[in-house]
This record gives structure tokens, sequence and C-alpha cells, in this order.
């Protein structure tokens, strides 16, 4: 779509959406947000972006191809549920490790992980259908 | 012997690594590792013929009481010898068969992985250790059988041992289940302990009929044996190992291994014995209609098998050391013969027989090889074949007609000893050979000790007899034996039934070639018996799948819609019908006006979209109405599902917003599809209808919140998140997740398949409608059925999102 104005806003909104979308999931155990919604969002944003320029444009914008990104969520979700195996627990038992960087204390965990890799499988499905619909 | 095993499996993650740098080294490296196993074997074989037995049992799945339980006895111990042994041999040939071939890491990876399966299978001690490890054989098979997935010979022979040797696998899967739900344990050593017991018992005539079929599936018994001579598009170290020397015997290991609990009875013989001779003989009938090297050889494999099946059937101290004596006896000629045949089609270009001749002089070594081998094969002394043979006639005297079929079957094998090993080498040079000239050391050094461990063990029998043979009959009978074996026995009924087979042989021989030719005249085309059945069924399973295909789904989108939902309205129709527990008296609703607006935003919405008349307009008044739902969600406090709701739609409507793009822009309505207007609009209505007195009766119950309340309490303590929703899809329900998350991954592959696939997008349309773009074809427009894909994905992956 050939529209200065919904290109200048996408320009804009893309940051803060793809930013909106990592802040969704990693608030997400706590609060509103998780994996699936924080994919939802990025794909979103992307799809906006494909809507606004092109999906080729898209395309050079994620860099990696969508359906790398599914093997690799796939993958990490996968690796946090072997985690707890390398630890002597049951497949997908969620481990918890607190770190405390320049004095904030982080949560890491297995199941934000696995989230991770949700969100990576939510952006993966929806752009390999939408660039593959808009390959022409 | 986790170790043991464990090792395999390693080199199998090496070994496509290291196949590049190594190059022409790849095959002597890898051979260390089957090596090393064998000096290990060795060194046990002391304290196996002493009677030890060396056991290992790891916790596996200890809730249902599984063990990884390894268990190292004399017959483990002649099996296993032969796997790493032969293995050896087999590394060092396929690393100078496949010189060149840019494939040759995955063929390593998978020949690797497969001895490491096959000694777990005749290591373990428990079933379902076995089990698993027998499947590993069967799908290292497949792969290693469509290794040149170009040709589809290669395909379908894959595809059709995986399918024999798989369903058989799942039998005695069942019988494993039947025999240790039985015994309360799935240790074989302890199930096999009161043979008594187990053969009295109401499960042992299924857990046999179910063992059985495994087992003769895997070691290609008649009717089952089509799959082994098609398995022969495999590269040659492939069907030396898997195909003669290893993996078809996991079903004789099998029945050797439970014989001592299970063997005995009338219907073990009758089943192993008829099933055993049914084989050899026609075994013995089908090798005259061939020509092929390897096929003559595959032939003689199914026909040591059947022998091998029935002298298990036979059992007792004759059975148990003939079959083993006779087993290592063809694993040391068989491999070599195998290996020759893949030199000779390496050098000449053919492994038509016909067409081969004089190749000797060119390839002497290769001929020595063959010729021992061939001896062997044919049962002459001094090699072991003749000690194998005669053991068993001798352990089939009482048993005519399996006698008979043995002779019979004794006689084609030397006949296509000769074939094999004589023919082609022999004679005058029929045209020049490819290549010229004698393999490289690699690819007759292995077959050569092989074939030399042959003469060896002939001349000196009662060596191998007691170090493997008499522990072996051993574990097949369960009581201790002790013999002697001997070339020689003097003149006695075996020996005279010896030369009676030579002089069968001998005439089979010289008649051929008239014989060849005339049963390949008239038989050579028929396509009936066993082949033909599986080829009928395999068929008969697309066509059924292609009919309820087209029934149910057929490629008018609407039509698979309307199917899909007439059925459930039909079934939760039927149910609730039925129970009749429909109560109407939900709570009073006094909403607010924010929610009546929404409401009524939606009922516009949904009416619009009914009455749209083109297809966009339709699928954003849609968008819409699920716009008015993520609403009342957000009024209601549900933020998790409104945001997912919006983001969904909204990606939806773009999503089939582009699909439409594709399609041509007819009208939704149009004079000619009204008939389908009749079925969708009720089937609609009702499950509406439907859907409001369901929701409605649901509202008048109490709501059940110990559900809620679990997680409410769990949510923190347990999984350190306060967010129910997110804590459910990542930590409680994660395995649903992970199942969920595999299932979009597949379908945007697929979809993403589909859609490359119709290649140019806006031109099929127009092609198959033959109208520009915008016309109203009054032929109704073609629906592409692959760009169906998408919209049903992603349906699927909405469904998932509200669950």
């Amino acid at each position: 779509m050939n529209s200065l104005i919904l290109r200048t806003a996408t320009r804009l909104l893309l940051t803060v959406l793809l930013l909106f979308s990592l802040f969704l999931l990693l608030r997400g155990h706590d609060l509103p947000g998780g994996g699936f919604i924080g994919g939802l969002v990025a794909a979103a944003a992307l799809a906006l972006y494909a809507i606004a320029y092109d999906s080729d444009a898209a395309a050079r914008l994620l860099r990696i191809s969508p359906r790398r990104l599914l093997g690799v969520g796939l993958a990490s979700s996968a690796l946090a549920g072997l985690l707890a195996g390398a630890f002597g627990y049951d497949f997908l038992t969620g481990m918890w490790w607190t770190v405390e960087i320049a004095g904030t204390r982080l949560k890491l965990s297995t199941p934000l992980l696995f989230d991770i890799g949700v969100y990576l499988v939510v952006i993966g499905v929806i752009l390999t259908m939408l660039f593959a619909l808009e390959e022409h | 012997m986790l170790i043991v095993v464990l090792s395999g499996f390693a080199l199998a993650l090496l070994a496509p690594l290291l196949t590049g740098p190594l190059g022409h080294r790849a095959g002597w490296t890898f051979a260390l590792v089957p090596g090393g196993i064998s000096v290990w074997l060795l060194s046990r074989l002391g304290d196996v013929a002493s009677g030890q037995v060396l056991s290992q049992a790891v916790p596996w799945v200890p809730r249902i009481g599984v063990e990884a339980a390894f268990r190292l006895d004399g017959l483990s111990l002649t099996f296993a010898l032969m796997i790493s042994l032969i293995g050896t041999a087999v590394m060092v040939y396929a690393g100078g068969y496949l010189r060149g071939d840019r494939q040759a890491p995955r063929f390593f990876l998978l020949l690797s992985s497969f001895m490491a399966a096959m000694l777990g299978v005749v290591l373990a001690d428990d079933l379902i250790t076995l089990f698993v490890f027998w499947e590993l054989t069967s799908l290292t098979s497949y792969f290693l059988i469509g290794y040149t997935h170009e040709a589809e010979t290669s395909r379908e022979g894959a595809l059709q041992g995986l399918l024999i040797t798989a369903s058989g696998g799942l039998a005695m899967l069942a019988g494993f289940l039947v025999l240790g739900v039985q015994a309360g344990t799935f240790r074989i050593s302890e199930i096999l302990a009161d043979p008594a017991a187990l053969t009295a018992s109401p499960a042992y005539l299924p857990a046999l009929a179910l063992l059985a079929l495994g087992a003769f599936t895997k070691s290609a018994q008649f009717p089952f044996h089509v799959w082994l001579p098609n398995a022969m598009a495999a590269p040659t170290p492939v069907s030396a190992y898997l195909h003669s020397a290893t993996m078809v015997k996991a079903g004789v290991y099998l029945l050797a291994r439970v014989a001592p609990g299970m063997g005995g009875t009338p219907a073990w013989f009758w089943l192993l014995a008829v099933a055993g001779t049914a084989t050899m003989v026609a075994a013995a009938v089908l090798a005259l209609l061939q020509r092929d090297a390897k096929r003559l050889l595959a032939y003689s494999t199914l026909i040591a098998l059947g022998a091998l099946v029935t002298l298990l059937g036979v059992g007792g101290e004759f059975g148990a050391k003939a079959a083993l004596t006779f087993m290592v006896a063809h694993a040391l000629y068989k491999a070599p013969l195998f290996m020759v045949a893949g030199n000779v089609d390496l050098q000449a270009g053919t492994r038509d027989i016909t067409r081969l001749s004089g190749l000797g002089r060119r390839m002497p070594i290769s001929w020595a090889i063959a010729l021992a081998a061939a001896v062997s094969a044919a049962g002459l002394p001094p090699l072991l074949g003749f000690v194998g043979k005669e053991l068993a006639y001798e352990a089939l005297l009482d048993v005519r007609w399996a006698l008979l079929g043995m002779i019979l079957a004794s006689a084609a094998l030397l006949t296509i000893a000769w074939l094999v090993a004589w023919k082609p080498f022999a004679g005058r040079e029929l045209q020049a050979p490819r290549n010229g000239g004698e393999a490289p050391l690699s690819m007759w050094i292995g077959p050569a000790l092989l074939a030399a461990g042959g003469l060896a063990f002939g001349l000196a029998p009662d060596l191998l007899a007691q170090a493997l043979i008499v522990p072996g009959a051993s574990a097949v009978t369960g009581a201790r034996q002790a013999f002697d074996l001997a070339l020689w026995h003097g003149f006695n009924l075996p020996l005279a039934l010896s030369a009676a087979t030579l002089a069968t042989g001998v005439a089979l021989t010289v008649a051929w070639r008239p014989l060849h030719e005339s049963m390949r005249r008239r038989y050579g085309g028929l396509r009936f018996g066993p082949a033909g059945l599986y080829q009928a069924s395999l068929a008969g399973l697309t066509r059924f799948a292609a009919w309820q295909t087209r029934l149910l789904q057929p490629h008018d989108l609407r039509r698979h819609v309307t199917t899909i939902l007439a059925f459930a309205v039909a079934l939760i129709g039927v149910t609730v019908l039925a129970r009749g527990e429909l109560r109407f008296d939900p709570p009073p609703v006094a909403g607010t006006i924010y929610e009546y607006m929404v409401l009524l935003l939606i009922a516009a919405a949904a009416l619009t979209t009914v009455r749209a008349h083109a297809r966009m307009s339709a699928i954003t008044s849609l968008g819409v109405v699920g716009f008015g739902i993520a609403l009342l969600f957000t009024l209601f406090a549900a933020p998790d599902l409104a945001i997912t709701q919006f983001l969904v739609e909204t990606l939806i409507v773009i999503l089939v917003a582009l699909v439409l793009m594709r399609l041509p822009a007819t009208l939704l309505r149009e004079p000619g599809r009204s008939s389908l207007r009749y079925v969708v609009g009720p089937v609609a209505i009702v499950g509406g209808a439907l859907l409001s007195v369901l929701m409605l009766a649901v509202l008048s119950r109490p709501l059940d919140r110990t559900i809620t309340d679990f997680y409410d309490a769990a949510s923190y303590p347990q999984a350190n998140g306060r967010n129910i929703v997110n804590v459910i899809l990542v930590d409680f329900r994660a395995l649903d997740t992970l199942g969920e998350i595999t299932v979009l991954a597949v379908a945007a592959t697929g979809a993403f398949a589909l859609l490359r696939r119709t290649g140019g997008p806006r031109r099929e349309p127009e092609h198959e409608s033959g109208a520009p773009r915008g016309s109203d074809s009054p032929s109704g427009e073609p629906e592409p059925s692959t760009t169906d894909a998408p919209t049903s994905h992603e349906s699927s992956s909405r469904g998932e999102a509200r669950t």
C-alpha cells in the first residue's frame, strides 16, 4: 500500500509495538501478557509493516526466515522442558533462578524460556503464512 | 553393557562429522568401535562358557516397572559377537564401497545407529527395552533401504519393509504387554523362569501368536517374506549386514530367547515348523525366477531363515545346537557373498548373472573369497556350512516333511552358491569389465576374514562349539548342555542325506538355465500371492482415503465447513436431547448501558456479515463481531482473553483478506449456488440456537470453582506466577502447550508448502475459470483447494487461542 501517512506512522508504531510485545512476554507470568499474546503483538506489528511497505521489506527487517523462527521456538520450548531433566526432575518441571544485576532482581526460569519459545513460534506461524500469501 | 550399546550411538553422532575430514580412512576408523566391542565380548567368552550370566539394570520408567535391563548369556553373546564382528567388516567395506559418495556421512550415522540398536535388541533383558531397540532397527533399516532415495524402487522397498516389520512389531508389543501384565514384570529372565506356569496360563496362546507375528515379519517368514528381496535396493554393505547377517535374524533371536519359557508345546512346534518349512520351500522355488545376484542371495537368506525357524520349532538339544551352528555358518558365508557381489557390481557394472562371465582372471581375490563362502553355503565339507547342515538333518530326522523341505532348500542353496560364486567368475570373458581389476583392500579384507572363519571353524568345529554353541544352546533350551561338535560324524543317515542333497543340487544346477527361462516365461509376469496382496491392500487404502476425503472434505471450503458444523451440531444436539438435563433459570443479568451497546454492535455486525454480497465485506464485518466479543471480555475484566481476541481477530482479517485477494472477486450469492444456501442456512441457525441453549443451561447451574480455586491457590506457591492464565500455559499444562505449538508449526509449514506449490498465485484462478478477474463467472467459481489451507489452519489456531 503506497500511503505516506501509514508508512510514517508504521515506522513509529513498529518500534513501540515490538517493545510492547517484549514487555508483554516478560511480564506475562505475573500480569496479563505472556508469550502467546506477545507473539501475536509482534506478528501484528510486522504484518502492519508488511502492509505499509511490502512483505519483502518486512522479511528484510526480520532478517531471519520465519520458518527458522518456528524451529528455534520449538527447540527452546523443548530445551526448557529438557533442562529439568538435566537436574534430575521430570520433563517440563519449572526451575527458577533469581539473579541480581545492577540492583534489579531478575527471575530467570525455564517457564520463561518455554514462553520465549511460544513467542517465537507464534511469530513464525503467522509470518510464514503471511509472507507465503503475499509472495508474488 | 549399557556402555557397549551407547558407544554405538555415540559413534552415530560423531560419524557424520568425521566422515568428511577422515576421507578414505573413515571406514577403517569407524570400524574401531565395533572392533572394540568385539574385543570386549570376546573377553567375556570364558565367563559365559563357564555358565556365568552378566546382567545390568538401570531404572528407566520406574513407575510402570520398565528398566533398561541388559543380560549377557550364551545366546546374547553369540548374536552380539556376530553383530560386532560383521559390523567391523562392514564398516571397513562401506568405507571403500562409498568412496566419493556425498551422502556417506548420513550412511555411517544410520549404520552405526543400526548397530547400536541391534546390540540393544540382543542384550536387552526387558521387554520394553527390547521393543524400543527392535523398532529402532526397523527404522534405520527403512532409511538404509531408501538410501538412494532418488530411485523409486528404493523408496518402495523401504516403505514395504517398514510397513511389514513395523506392523509386526506392533503385534509383538501387544504380545509383550500380555506377557508383562500376566507375569507382573517386564524382565525377560523372570518371565521365562517358570515355563510350566507360563505355557499353562490363558495368556500363553495369544502371547505366542503375537510374538510370532513380530518374529515372522522381522525374519521375513512366508507370507511376510516379500519385503526382503525388495530390500536389496539398499547399498550392498546394508544388504550384507542388515538383510542377511543381523537384522533379519532378530526374529530368530526373539524366538530363541523365549524358547526356554514358551517353547516345547505343540502350538509352538506347529506354528514355527510349518512357517519355517513353508518359507524354505517357497524361497527355494521362487529363487529359480531370479537372475540378479543380490536377489538370489536374498532368497538364499530366506531359505536360511526358514530353516532356523523350523529348527527352533523342533527345539530340544538337537534343534538348538543345529540352529545356532547353522546361523553362525550362515553369517560367516552370507556376508562375504554379498560383499563380493557388491565388488562384482562395482567392477562389472551389473549384477545380472546371465551377463557375467570370466571375471575370475581379473578379480582373483574376490573369486577365492566367493568360492570359500559358497562351498560353505552349499553345505560341502570341510566348511562350517557342512557341519550346520548335518546337524539340521539330524535334528529333523523325526519330522519327515520338514526334513524333505530342508533337503530341497539345501539343494537350492547349492544352486544359488554356484550361480553367485562360480558362474560370474569362471569361463570366457563376455565383455570388458567397466572398471576392471580387483577391488581395493578395504573391500576384500573383511569378507576374506569372515570366509576364513567359516573354513577354520569347519575344520575345528569344537572350538566354536565350546565357546558359543554350547552356552548358546544352554540358553535356548533352558538347561545346561554339554556336547562336542566334529566335522566328521562317520557314515550315518545325515551323511547319506547330504549326498542326496548334493546330487539334487547338482541336477538342479545343470538344469538351471532351461528351468529358469521357462519359469520366467510362465510366472515372471504374474502378480498374485503375498506381494500382490500387499500392493492391493496399499492401493485399497489410498482409494478408501480418497473416497472419504471426497465425501467429507470436498474441494469447496463451504461444503467442508458445513459438514464439520453439521456433525458437531448433530452430536451435541443428540447428546443434549438424550441426557435431557436442561434447566433454564439463568441468574438475572443487570447489564450496563455499555454492555447493551456492545451487544447491539455485535448483532448489527453479524447481520451485516450474513447479508454481505462480497467476501471482503463479509470477513470485515465478521471481524467486527470478534472485536465486539473482545470488548465484552474487557468489560468483564478478562484482559488476557480480550488482548488475545483483539489480536487474533486482527490477524485473521489480514490473512483472510490476503487469501481473498488470490481468489476471483466473485460474489457470495450467485444464482447457481442457491442449493448450498438452503443447507448452510439451517445448519448455521440450528448451530447458533443450540449453542445459545447450551450457554443458558450452563449458566443455570451453580459454578464449579474447584479448578479455579486450585489454580488460584497453587499458582504462586508452586509456579512462582500470579497470572494464572499464563502459569497454566507455560507450567501446569506446559505439555499441552508444547503439543499445540508443535501443531501450529506443522500447520504453518504445511500451509507454506501448499502456497508455494501453487506457483503463480493470481494466475491459477484465472486459468481455471477462464474468465477475467472481477467478472461473475456463471459456472460457479473454482476454488483451488490449496488456498483453503491457511484459513482452516488459522481457524484451528484461533480455536486453540480460546481454549
